[in-house]
C-alpha cells in the first residue's frame, strides 16, 4: 500500500513539472513572439508558443480528467511507432532536398535566385534533415526498442520518452525552418544558431537520462553490447555539441550569435566534431542498430564476444583523433594532421572489426541472403561501412588528401557511407520494425523490398562511381601544368567538366529517393494491416513475435 | 587474457559511462587544447587588424547566405593552389574569424585572396546574375542583395560580442561603429582620416553603385574586396622579423 502511494505520489509530482516546463515554455515562446528581434526569432518564438502551448493544454486536460490510468505495463512502444512514421517521413525530406540541390549544380538556373531557395540555404537543409532528422529519429527510435528488449525493462519515465520524441522534432522544424531563413552559425552540420543547440541540449540530456535510467532498471546483469554502442554515441554526441557550440549571442532575443573560437582553434574544434558527428552519431550510433537488428533477423549469435570488446573500445578511443584529416595542407601545425592522418589509418582496423563481427553473424545463415531481401539490406549495409571505412583511411593518407579534398570525391565517400551504411542498416530495421510494432504477421510485401533494395543499390552506384570520376578529375584539372609550366585549366574550365556527373548523380539520387517511396508504400501498408501478398515467402523472424510459428529443429 | 574482466564494464552502466567518457575524452584534449597556447598558431602578422563594420556585416551576410558551402578560404601550401590563388593562408590571417570560413569543398574557386582581383562592378554584376559575366558557373544568383537595405541596426553590440571573445576592437572602435559603416560607403565623409586610423587598409567608397542607400551587396562586396589584402606578402618573411 506504502509503495502503491508512493509510486501515485511519483505519478503526481511528474505530471506536475510537465505542466510546469510546459507552462513556462509557452511563456519563453510568446516573449520571443512578440520582443523577437530578427522575423526568424519572431517565427521561432510562434514555433515554440504553438509546440509548448499545445503540450501545456493536453497535460491540462489529462489532469483535469483525473489521469485516465495509462498503460504503464510492458514495453513503451508507442513513442518507438511515432519515432518509426518520423523516420520514415523526414528521410523521404531530406533525400528529395538531397535530390533537388544535385539538380541545382547540374542546371544552377532551379536556384531560382530568390533568398529562401538556393544551395547555399538549402544544402544546410539536406545536410541536417539527412544526418540528424532521419538518422537521429532512426536512433532514437530503434535504441528505445533495443534498449527496453534488452534490459528486459519498459522505458523510463512516464512523459520523458515523448518529450525527448517531440523536443525533437521541434528541433528540427526550428533548425530546418533557419536554415531557410538564412539562421546559421555556418559550422558544418552543426549550423543550428545558439537558441536551436541549447534547446537541443535539455532534448538531449533527458534522452540520455531516459536511455540510462532504463539501463539501470535492466533484469539482465550484462549490458548487451548494442547498448555500449548506442550509449557511447549518446554521451559523445553531447559532449562534440555542447563544446563546438559554444556562443555569445548578440542578443538573448535575436538568433545571430559568434562562436567563442576563432581561426585554427574554431577549425580543429570544429572538425574534431565534424569527423567524429560521423563517427559517433553516424557509426556508433547505428553499429548499435546493427548489433541488434543483423542477429536478430538471421537468428544467429553476434560471431564474436572478444571481436566485440576490442573494437568498441578501439573504435570509440581513435575516432576522437581523427579529425585533422580535413584540415591537411592548411594552416593547422603540421603535428596535428600528422596525428590526424595516423589515427585514421589505424582507425581502419576496428572498423573492420565491427565489420567483420557483422558480416561473420550470417554465418550458417548466408542462404538467407538469397531469400530474404530484408537480410540483404542489412548485410549490404555493413558491406558499405566496410567499404567506406577502408576508403576513408585512404582519403586522410596526406598526398591522396592533397588530391581529393574541396573535391566531390569526398562528396561521394560521404554517400557511400550514408546511403550505402547510415540509410540501408535504417531501412533494414525500418523493414523489421514495422510489423513488429504494429502486431502483424508479415511485411505487406516482401517483393517490394526487393525492388527497393535494387532500385536503391542502382542509385547509390550511379552516385559514387560518377564522384569518383569527377572529384578525381577536377582535383587532377586544378594541378595540371601545360608544357610551358603553366596551370594548364581555369578554374571555370573545371566547373564545366563536372556537368554529366553532376546529371548523373542526380538521377542516382533520384532512384534512391524512389525506392525510398516504394518502401513507405509499403511501410503503410503493413501498419494498415493489409493482407500481405507474399507472405508465404517471407522467414518467420518477419512476423510480430505473437504471430511467430516456433523453428522447426 | 582473461576477457570476464571486462564484466566488470558491462554489468555497471555507470562504469561502463565512465569509461567511455575517459576514452572519447583524450584525443580532443590532446589535439585541441594545445592550439591556445602554442605560438605557431597564435602568432599575430603585421597588418592583421579586425574587420570595419561594414566588412563584418558583409561577412555576416557571407555567413547567412552558406558561401562557405561551396568555396573556401584557405590556400593549402601547394604549389599548384599557390599559383592559382596567392600565398598559402596563414593562421593569422583568420584569428579574428569567429566563425571560421575555410570551408571544405571548392565547386566554386577559393576565396581566401579574392580581395581586389575583380571590379565592383563585376562583383555587383556577378551576385546579381552569375551567368552573365562567368556563362559556365553554377553558382545561384543573389539579386535580392541589392535590393535589400542593410540592417545594422545591433552593429555595435556584434562589435562587443566579438570584443568579449578576444578581437582587439577599442571604446572608440565600438562607439563609432554605426558612423564607421556608413561612413565606409562615402569617399566625401569628414571622419576619413580617423576612420583609417582605425582601420588601416579599409576601402572606402560605394560598392554597389546605388548611394541611395547601404545594400546588403555594398556590404558584401565590401568584404570580399578586403579577402587576403591586409598581410603585404612583398614584405612578408615567414621566418618572423615581420611579426608582432
Amino acid at each position: 500500500m506504502g509503495a502503491m502511494l508512493e509510486r501515485d505520489e511519483w505519478k503526481a509530482f511528474s505530471d506536475a513539472m510537465a505542466l510546469a516546463a510546459s507552462g513556462l515554455l509557452t511563456l519563453v515562446g510568446l516573449v520571443l513572439a512578440l520582443a523577437g528581434k530578427d522575423p526568424a526569432m519572431a517565427f521561432h518564438g510562434c514555433l515554440l508558443l504553438g509546440a509548448a502551448g499545445l503540450a501545456f493544454l493536453y497535460m491540462l486536460t489529462q489532469l483535469i480528467e483525473g489521469a485516465e490510468p495509462r498503460a504503464e505495463a510492458g514495453y513503451a512502444d508507442g513513442v518507438i511507432r511515432a519515432g518509426v512514421i518520423a523516420t520514415v517521413f523526414w528521410g523521404l525530406a531530406g533525400f528529395l532536398v538531397g535530390d533537388i540541390i544535385a539538380w541545382q549544380l547540374a542546371f544552377p538556373a532551379l536556384n531560382l535566385d530568390l533568398p529562401w531557395t538556393t544551395f547555399g540555404r538549402l544544402r544546410p537543409l539536406h545536410t541536417s534533415a539527412v544526418i540528424f532528422a532521419f538518422g537521429g529519429n532512426a536512433l532514437i527510435a530503434t535504441s528505445f526498442y533495443v534498449v527496453q528488449r534488452t534490459s528486459f525493462a519498459r522505458l523510463a519515465g512516464r512523459w520523458s520518452p515523448w518529450f525527448v520524441f517531440w523536443g525533437y522534432q521541434l528541433f528540427i522544424v526550428l533548425a530546418a525552418t533557419g536554415y531557410i531563413l538564412g539562421v546559421t552559425q555556418s559550422k558544418e552540420y552543426a549550423e543550428p544558431e545558439w537558441y536551436v543547440d541549447l534547446w537541443l541540449t535539455a532534448v538531449w540530456v533527458v534522452y540520455f537520462l531516459v536511455f540510462v535510467g532504463t539501463l539501470a532498471k535492466r533484469r539482465d546483469p550484462h549490458i548487451y553490447v548494442a547498448n555500449w554502442f548506442y550509449l557511447a554515441f549518446i554521451v559523445t554526441v553531447a559532449m562534440l555539441h555542447i563544446v563546438n557550440n559554444l556562443a555569445v549571442p548578440v542578443s538573448l532575443l535575436g538568433s545571430k550569435s559568434y562562436v567563442i573560437y576563432s581561426g585554427v582553434q574554431d577549425a580543429m574544434t570544429q572538425w574534431w566534431y565534424g569527423h567524429n558527428a560521423v563517427g559517433f552519431f553516424l557509426t556508433a550510433g547505428f553499429l548499435g542498430m546493427m548489433y541488434y537488428f543483423v542477429p536478430k533477423r538471421a537468428e544467429r549469435p553476434i560471431y564474436s564476444y572478444r571481436l566485440s570488446i576490442v573494437h568498441f573500445w578501439s573504435l570509440i578511443f581513435l575516432y576522437i583523433w581523427a579529425g585533422p584529416h580535413h584540415l591537411h595542407y592548411t594552416a593547422l601545425p603540421d603535428w596535428a594532421q600528422t596525428l590526424g592522418m595516423t589515427f585514421s589509418i589505424m582507425l581502419w582496423m576496428p572498423s573492420w572489426g565491427g565489420m567483420i563481427n557483422g558480416l561473420m553473424t550470417l554465418s550458417g545463415a548466408w542462404d538467407k541472403l538469397r531469400t530474404d531481401p530484408v537480410i540483404r539490406l542489412l548485410v549490404v549495409a555493413v558491406a558499405f561501412y566496410g567499404m567506406s571505412t577502408f576508403e576513408g583511411p585512404l582519403m586522410s593518407i596526406k598526398s591522396v588528401n592533397a588530391l581529393s579534398h574541396y573535391t566531390d570525391w569526398t562528396i561521394g565517400h560521404v554517400h557511400s557511407g550514408a546511403l550505402g551504411w547510415v540509410a540501408f542498416i535504417t531501412f533494414g530495421a525500418l523493414y523489421c520494425l514495422v510489423p513488429w510494432l504494429w502486431h502483424r504477421k508479415a511485411l505487406y510485401s516482401q517483393r517490394l523490398v526487393e525492388w527497393h533494395f535494387w532500385i536503391a543499390s542502382l542509385g547509390i552506384l550511379l552516385y559514387i562511381t560518377s564522384m569518383w570520376v569527377s572529384g578525381i578529375l577536377q582535383g587532377l584539372m586544378w594541378r595540371a601544368y601545360d608544357s610551358l609550366g603553366f596551370l594548364e585549366y581555369s578554374f571555370v574550365e573545371t566547373v564545366e567538366a563536372m556537368h554529366p556527373f553532376y546529371v548523373i548523380r542526380a538521377i542516382g539520387g533520384l532512384l534512391f529517393v524512389i525506392g525510398a517511396l516504394l518502401m513507405t508504400y509499403n511501410l503503410w501498408r503493413t501498419a494498415r494491416g493489409d493482407e500481405p501478398v507474399d507472405a508465404a515467402e517471407q522467414p518467420r523472424i518477419a512476423a510480430a513475435p505473437e504471430f511467430r510459428p516456433t523453428p522447426a529443429e | 587474457m582473461d576477457w570476464s574482466k571486462h564484466q566488470v564494464l558491462e554489468k555497471s552502466s555507470i562504469l561502463l559511462l565512465i569509461g567511455i567518457l575517459i576514452t572519447v575524452a583524450i584525443g580532443g584534449l590532446v589535439e585541441i587544447a594545445p592550439l591556445f597556447w602554442l605560438s605557431s598558431t597564435i602568432e599575430k602578422v603585421q597588418g592583421m587588424r579586425p574587420y570595419t563594420p561594414l566588412e563584418l556585416a558583409g561577412r555576416d551576410i557571407y555567413v547567412r547566405e552558406g558561401c562557405y558551402l561551396c568555396h573556401s578560404q584557405m590556400i593549402r601550401s601547394l604549389r599548384d593552389e599557390v599559383e592559382r590563388y596567392g600565398h598559402y593562408s596563414l593562421a593569422a590571417e583568420s584569428m579574428y574569424d569567429h566563425p571560421f570560413q575555410w570551408g571544405s569543398k571548392r565547386t566554386g574557386p577559393d576565396l581566401a585572396r579574392v580581395g581586389g582581383k575583380y571590379s565592383d562592378e563585376w562583383h555587383a554584376a556577378h551576385m546579381t546574375d552569375p551567368r552573365a559575366v562567368v556563362p559556365e558557373s553554377v553558382m545561384p544568383g543573389y539579386p535580392f542583395l541589392a535590393k535589400r537595405e542593410l540592417d545594422y541596426r545591433d552593429v555595435a553590440e556584434r562589435l562587443e560580442v566579438l570584443r568579449l571573445e578576444g578581437v582587439p576592437y577599442t571604446d572608440e572602435m565600438i562607439a563609432n561603429a554605426k558612423a564607421d559603416l556608413e561612413l565606409q560607403v562615402d569617399p566625401n565623409a569628414a571622419a576619413l582620416s580617423e576612420f583609417l586610423a582605425r582601420y588601416p587598409k579599409a576601402q572606402v567608397r560605394q560598392f554597389d553603385n546605388d548611394p541611395s542607400y547601404v545594400s546588403e551587396l555594398d556590404a558584401l562586396i565590401a568584404y570580399l574586396q578586403m579577402l587576403g589584402t591586409l598581410v603585404d606578402f612583398a614584405t612578408f618573411d615567414a621566418a618572423g622579423p615581420n611579426l608582432r
